[in-house]
């Protein structure tokens, strides 16, 4: 569902503000500054940030572009471990037995329950692996506009926070009200007309 | 600005309203590109699916989705002329002669799924990719801009002093036909 596939999904933003120095060096050095580890930390439940459009699994800025024809692209990788609820609550079965045989009582306090829980948690967190999900970006920087390409809500937040911290530029989501605000040519006074509107009824 | 969380709920008829005007104009066969001022011929089509909703005035909404190539839409000018409005549908433009996208559009935030475009070279040596990027950023600009420009030119309309004499009537007549 990325830039060059057949299908896309796609929200739309416009950027707000620009570089005051060496443009293609700030996007540099933005992206390098948060880009996707390259080693997995295995305790991290999320770990999100830039790889190179070409090489999304090896955010090598240095080797790979990011500059097409007039426009910036690149990618935003987020890695998520996920524990199936299910696989928990074996190991939370298996852990509750062994608790009881050693206690040699027959029932397991609600406290003691959670502490298994957190313990079972944490070591299964450190042995999976986590999934890499990859949004394509395409910005134009010159216009102030920018595809992104997902309409996944947890995605968009992700997106959003990164790109203003490596940027220090905002991005504001474009939806009809912010379309007209930034898209639109109207005078102020028509800007106003439209504050001014309410549902219709026919 | 209005802060953007306020303002993406406040306005979410905005969108919805013109996804219905939307439909009103491919039922006219309205002149797309007079209407947008372009050069290239414009048309859209109402593709295999569409929803609406209606507040049913105690916070409860009843939803209407239909679906299907040869769907009938029916069950969605009865919904119109219970208050309903489209919310979300699935579009076919052509622009030009051979230009042919398909879509589907959200009124409350545009975001778009499913975009198809017209057919790109697909070869993915390293050396083409940015010639295939170039060539897909024209294709997604083309598209938005229509979709961005026609809105425009309803909002533009809503707010004119003749809005009500005029458009609205046009809409209104054509829902209660």
């Amino acid at each position: 569902m990325g830039l060059i596939s057949s299908t896309h999904s796609m929200s739309r933003y416009h950027i707000e503000g620009k570089f005051e120095t060496a443009v293609m060096e700030e996007v540099r050095k933005g992206l390098i500054k948060n880009s996707i580890p390259k080693l997995e930390n295995v305790y991290e439940e999320i770990s999100a940030g830039w790889t190179p459009y070409e090489s999304p699994y090896n955010p090598d800025f240095e080797k790979f572009s990011f500059i097409f024809g007039s426009y910036f692209s690149f990618s935003l990788r987020i890695d998520k471990k996920s524990i199936p609820a299910k696989l928990i609550q074996k190991h939370m079965a298996l852990e509750i037995e062994k608790k009881k045989e050693e206690s040699g009582r027959d029932f397991i306090s609600k406290n003691e329950k959670a502490e298994i829980k957190e313990t079972i948690t944490d070591i299964l967190m450190h042995k999976i692996p986590s999934i890499p999900s990859i949004y394509d970006v395409l910005w134009n920087y010159e216009e102030g506009s920018l595809f992104f390409f997902t309409t996944q809500k947890a995605a968009n937040e992700f997106f959003e926070t990164i790109f203003l911290k490596s940027f220090d530029l905002k991005p504001i989501r474009l939806f009809p009200y912010t379309i007209v605000e930034t898209k639109s040519k109207f005078s102020t006074d028509q800007k106003d007309n439209v504050l001014s509107l309410s549902p219709l009824k026919y | 600005m209005l802060d953007i969380a306020t303002a993406y709920n406040k306005y979410t008829f905005l969108g919805n309203e013109f996804l219905t005007w939307i439909w009103f104009l491919i039922e006219k066969q309205e002149n797309l590109a007079a209407i947008m001022g372009s050069k290239e011929s414009i048309t859209l089509e109402i593709g295999n699916s569409i929803v609406l909703e209606n507040n049913l005035g105690d916070k409860s909404k009843e939803k209407i989705t239909i679906k299907g190539d040869q769907a009938g839409l029916e069950e969605g000018t009865t919904a119109l002329k219970k208050g309903a409005w489209v919310t979300e549908i699935n579009l076919k433009c052509k622009i030009g002669e051979e230009e042919e996208y398909k879509f589907t559009i959200k009124g409350e935030s545009f975001n778009i799924t499913g975009l198809k475009t017209p057919t790109t070279q697909t070869s993915k040596s390293e050396d083409e990719i940015e010639g295939m990027i170039l060539e897909k950023t024209y294709l997604l600009q083309k598209i938005t801009g229509v979709i961005d420009s026609l809105f425009l030119k309803y909002v533009e309309k809503r707010i004119a002093n003749d809005w009500k004499t005029k458009e609205f009537q046009e809409i209104k007549n054509w829902i209660h036909s």
